[in-house]
């Protein structure tokens, strides 16, 4: 384990970029390049020699690492005193760090049930695109000094700042965990998936694939037995496999050779509940039906207009044209507010211009 | 089972609010001015003509009965609960719909009028304390719970519904919205985004932060903005989050998602006594050590067990130096598990009495305690001042002997209540504002325990919120160059800054002046300094 600080050399290159006006694209390990818009050309700034896990005390559940810290180095120092990042995020790719993570606020089969990534973010360090090192939030749980920035720059995609460092609250892992599933048809699982938001048992992840339903259960040994006596299903063997593939997008479904070619890989959320849309491609449900993943030819103006209607929101997560809106417009409020919030922390533009929105 | 504790009546936190405002209106005829060593907002110039001109327009908008302008009527939003502070409005506004808000909101953005926004006036750090040439914006109207959606888990409700009011509509579905503050009977849903609020079980469950989905927000133009999604996320930045906790200085919250849960199959909650506040601190740590998160872990120090003993008789031992209350829930098994491993725990850490409530009714009483504290220590002291410091656990034992070395020092008593299990501390300083300069040490006291808790690595508010009471203490929590961003943060919602101005971020003129030391992330400025 390499540990290095390097924020004054970074900060001396955000000074310089501020100086010059020089676009700057933010690099970590590169594992999610495939993620967001093309940002307009740039010069790279790599963060992924600032690593290191900075203070870790498992006793009072926060982590606090540097952004180029690989995320599976993170994950083994947890696992070893018995704890987890409980969003669960997918890595997409051996290189992932923890600043990506973040910045791309990536949760995974978890998330509907323990919170997401910007859930357990307590408190960051950051540069801005004026070259100041600025610190928000703490490493405490509760802390509502100064307005929540630490929180506001998850899935930022780096367009505000660069994360130098995040403290994270973390969690015991479950002492067990089984997964059970059932055949019925997309309508079934999506009844009984937000039937079970009702219900007060341990489920940590619901997903509908292959005709089937999988739910996890998981948490002390004793809620782990009650709660399977009440969840209809056959116990699936292997289960941390498919729910890392699924995480991961390691499952079929997600390596389908038509994604090579013409189809688009889309995310589309909408209220866990809402029946099944009627949209032609080939569909996959997480989060218990609120995060849905749909394999299609649609184009993505058309896509759009029908999600809306049913109150979701569409992104096009691989595949299809990236110059394009991969993320859902804003509307002209909002949008006007975001370019001031932009303009607040990077009043030249220089961070990630164009990853998250043309006009941003 | 019930998760919810109504035990104090509604009557009751208004009375404490308007009780308090009253008596400090009395010591203001006792001594001429309530010393707080917090100058109040710089106000603006008060122009009669344009005034008279908003007022008229306000009354063209609004009913009769909505625009208070004589003094009497305004009293009851002098203050929040923070009654030291006060100060009555030029004007308080009582909208109903999110376009007569709107329409207030342009009208005052035209004549450069502040606002400040107000739910149910229970804050603890005069977030909701008027401005002399401002408009205050009572959210009191919006009370109606507008949808239960008990599929997609989730209820949409007015600002001004009380926090309590949308679990026992929620209730019918055997679902319950999580975060509960003490004052959950009183507090509005708009006033506990404002703040963040927690409540005894946001070990587990988080803060409103973690609880919310969408807000609609008017902003100072008048524009109305939907933040968030009933989706688990939305495009863009986390504007929910960035509101969240932003004490009415970025938008009018109109209307509120919140995420509702299920209740759990059974609670139960265990009472541990300890004869040494330090061990009852390590229990806390060894609790989460063994990989259980508690519902709700809960501390009282001797004097809060006393105080809550004469006036709710929740069954304490009052000759406890420390009580510990530890709620676990589940499903049935799954509690049993959970209580068996904390009773061993607990005594392994040197409980002198483990007591697992025996029924429902004594789980309540055991509860009812703890959520009455405040107010039973109000019974025992004349008045008394909350601090709302939050620090890592591994400190407790050093900041709770300082801060009895500082009672000592300052002749003042405390005693202590605290969310334990996040770390975040109330130390209630008892004191008598008609004793003179007992306001002003009880402060200087105060300030001195949040500069400990920052020195330790922790922060200066927890839950309350900053407002106008701990806004000198920013200064010691934040750099000049965190304050500007902060700064630039509001204005790019409130580019006028008319909204709530003087609250929550300090300027940077006000800080230098503060000229205190600056301890910033557990560090001072200047080590070799010796300290006062
Ligand atoms: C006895 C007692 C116990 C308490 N216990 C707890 C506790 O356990 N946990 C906790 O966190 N707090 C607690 N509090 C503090 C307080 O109840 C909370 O801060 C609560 O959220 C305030 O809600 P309110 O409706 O009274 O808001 P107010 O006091 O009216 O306003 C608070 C702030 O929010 C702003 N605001 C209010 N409504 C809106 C809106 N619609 N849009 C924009 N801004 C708005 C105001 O401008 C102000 O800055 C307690 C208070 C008392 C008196």
């Amino acid at each position: 384990m390499d540990e290095q600080d390097i924020s004054l050399a970074l900060q001396q290159q955000v000074l310089d970029a501020f100086q010059n006006k020089t676009p700057l694209a933010i690099t970590g390990g590169g594992s999610k390049s495939f993620l967001g818009r093309t940002a307009v050309h740039a010069q790279p700034i790599d963060i992924s020699k600032h690593r290191g896990i900075v203070e870790y005390d498992p006793c009072e559940l926060v982590l606090t690492a540097r952004s180029g810290t690989p995320l599976q180095e993170i994950e083994a120092a947890l696992a070893e005193a018995g704890q987890m990042l409980a969003f669960e995020p997918p890595h997409f790719g051996d290189s992932a760090t923890l600043g990506g993570t973040i910045a791309c606020a990536l949760s995974g089969p978890r998330r509907p049930y323990s919170g997401s990534a910007r859930d357990f973010v307590l408190g960051c360090q950051m540069l801005n695109g004026r070259g100041e090192i600025l610190r928000f939030g703490g490493q405490v749980m509760k802390n509502v000094a100064g307005y929540d920035v630490s929180r506001l720059m998850v899935g930022t995609y780096g367009t505000l700042g660069i994360l130098l460092e995040t403290s994270l609250k973390v969690l015991p892992r479950p002492a067990a965990s089984i997964t059970v599933a059932s055949e019925c048809s997309a309508a079934e699982a999506i009844a009984s998936m937000s039937g079970l938001l009702g219900k007060p048992y341990p489920v940590d992840g619901a997903c509908y694939h292959g005709d089937r339903c999988y739910v996890r259960i998981s948490g002390s040994a004793q809620a782990v037995k009650e709660a399977r006596t009440r969840i209809a299903g056959d116990v699936v063997a292997d289960a941390e496999k498919f729910w890392h593939a699924l995480r991961e997008h390691e499952l079929p479904f997600f390596r389908h050779p038509s994604l090579s070619g013409k189809a688009r890989l889309y995310r589309i959320m909408v209220k866990p509940a809402t029946p099944p849309l009627s949209i032609e491609g080939s569909w996959l449900l997480d989060w218990g039906g609120a995060q849905r993943w749909l394999r299609s030819d649609e184009d993505i103006a058309t896509l759009r207009r029908r999600v809306e209607l049913a109150g979701g929101h569409v992104t096009v997560f691989r595949g299809g044209d990236r110059d394009e809106e991969i993320f859902q417009p804003l509307s002209g409020p909002l949008l006007t507010i975001h370019q001031r919030l932009k303009a607040s922390f990077d009043p030249k533009n220089i961070f990630n211009r164009g990853r998250l929105y043309a006009d941003l | 089972m019930d998760v919810i504790f109504p035990y104090m009546p509604l009557e009751f936190y208004t009375r404490v609010n308007y009780y308090a405002c009253l008596h400090a209106s009395r010591s203001h005829t006792s001594h001429p001015q309530p010393v707080t060593g917090v100058p109040l907002p710089h106000n603006r110039k008060n122009d009669v003509a344009l005034n008279i001109g908003l007022l008229r327009a306000l009354r063209s908008l609004l009913p009769p009965e909505s625009v208070l302008v004589d003094a009497e009527d305004m009293r009851p939003f002098e203050c929040d609960g923070l009654a030291v502070y006060r100060q009555l409005p030029m004007v308080v506004v009582l909208p109903e719909t999110i376009e007569q808000v709107q329409c207030i909101m342009r009208l005052c953005h035209a004549q450069q009028v502040p606002v400040v926004a107000r739910g149910a006036g229970t804050g603890l750090s005069g977030g909701a304390l008027p401005l002399a040439d401002g408009v205050l914006l009572s959210l009191a109207k919006f009370k109606r719970i507008l949808s239960i959606d008990p599929h997609n888990a989730m209820a949409t409700v007015q600002p001004g519904v009380r926090n309590l009011a949308i679990s026992e509509a929620a209730a019918t579905y055997g679902m319950y919205y999580a975060p509960d503050p003490s004052s959950q009977i009183a507090c509005t849903i708009g006033g506990n985004v404002a703040e963040n609020s927690g409540g005894v079980h946001c070990l587990k469950y988080g803060l409103t932060v973690h609880n919310i989905l969408m807000l609609k927000v008017v902003t100072m133009e008048g524009d109305l903005l939907t933040i968030g999604a009933e989706t688990l996320d939305s495009p863009g930045y986390d504007l929910l989050a960035l509101m969240t906790g932003s004490e009415g200085m970025l938008g009018i919250i109109v209307e509120v998602t919140v995420k509702l849960l299920a209740k759990p199959e059974r609670a139960q909650v265990v009472l541990a006594a300890f004869d040494d506040v330090v061990k009852a601190g390590e229990a806390v740590g060894a609790i989460i050590s063994a990989g259980i998160i508690p519902a709700g872990l809960e501390m009282m120090d001797n004097l809060a067990i006393q105080a809550a003993e004469d006036f709710v008789h929740a069954g304490y031992p009052r000759d406890a130096e420390a009580i510990l209350l530890c709620e676990l829930d589940g499903t049935h098994a799954e509690v049993s598990e959970y209580i068996a491993t904390v009773r061993k725990i607990l005594t392994g850490s040197g409980a002198t009495e483990v007591r697992t409530a025996v029924d429902e009714a004594e789980r309540q009483l055991f509860w009812k305690g703890r959520k009455s504290a405040f107010p039973a220590v109000g019974r025992i002291s004349p008045d008394y001042y909350c601090m709302d410091g939050t620090i890592p656990r591994r400190q407790l034992p050093h900041v709770l002997r300082r801060i009895s070395e500082m009672s000592a020092e300052y002749g003042l008593a405390v005693a202590n209540v605290f969310h334990a299990g996040d770390g975040n501390l109330h130390p209630l300083i008892l004191f008598d504002a008609n004793k003179p300069g007992e306001l002003e040490r009880t402060e200087e006291y105060g300030r001195r325990i949040l500069q400990l808790c920052v020195e330790v690595g922790g922060t200066i508010t927890g839950e309350h919120g900053v407002g106008i009471e701990k806004i000198d203490q920013m200064c010691l929590q934040f750099n000049n160059t965190e304050l500007a961003q902060f700064h630039a943060v509001k204005a790019a919602f409130d580019p006028s800054g008319l909204l709530n101005p003087g609250k929550a971020v300090p300027t940077l003129p006000r800080c230098a002046e503060f000229g205190a030391m600056h301890v910033h992330h557990g560090k001072l400025s200047h080590p070799e300094l010796e300290r006062f």
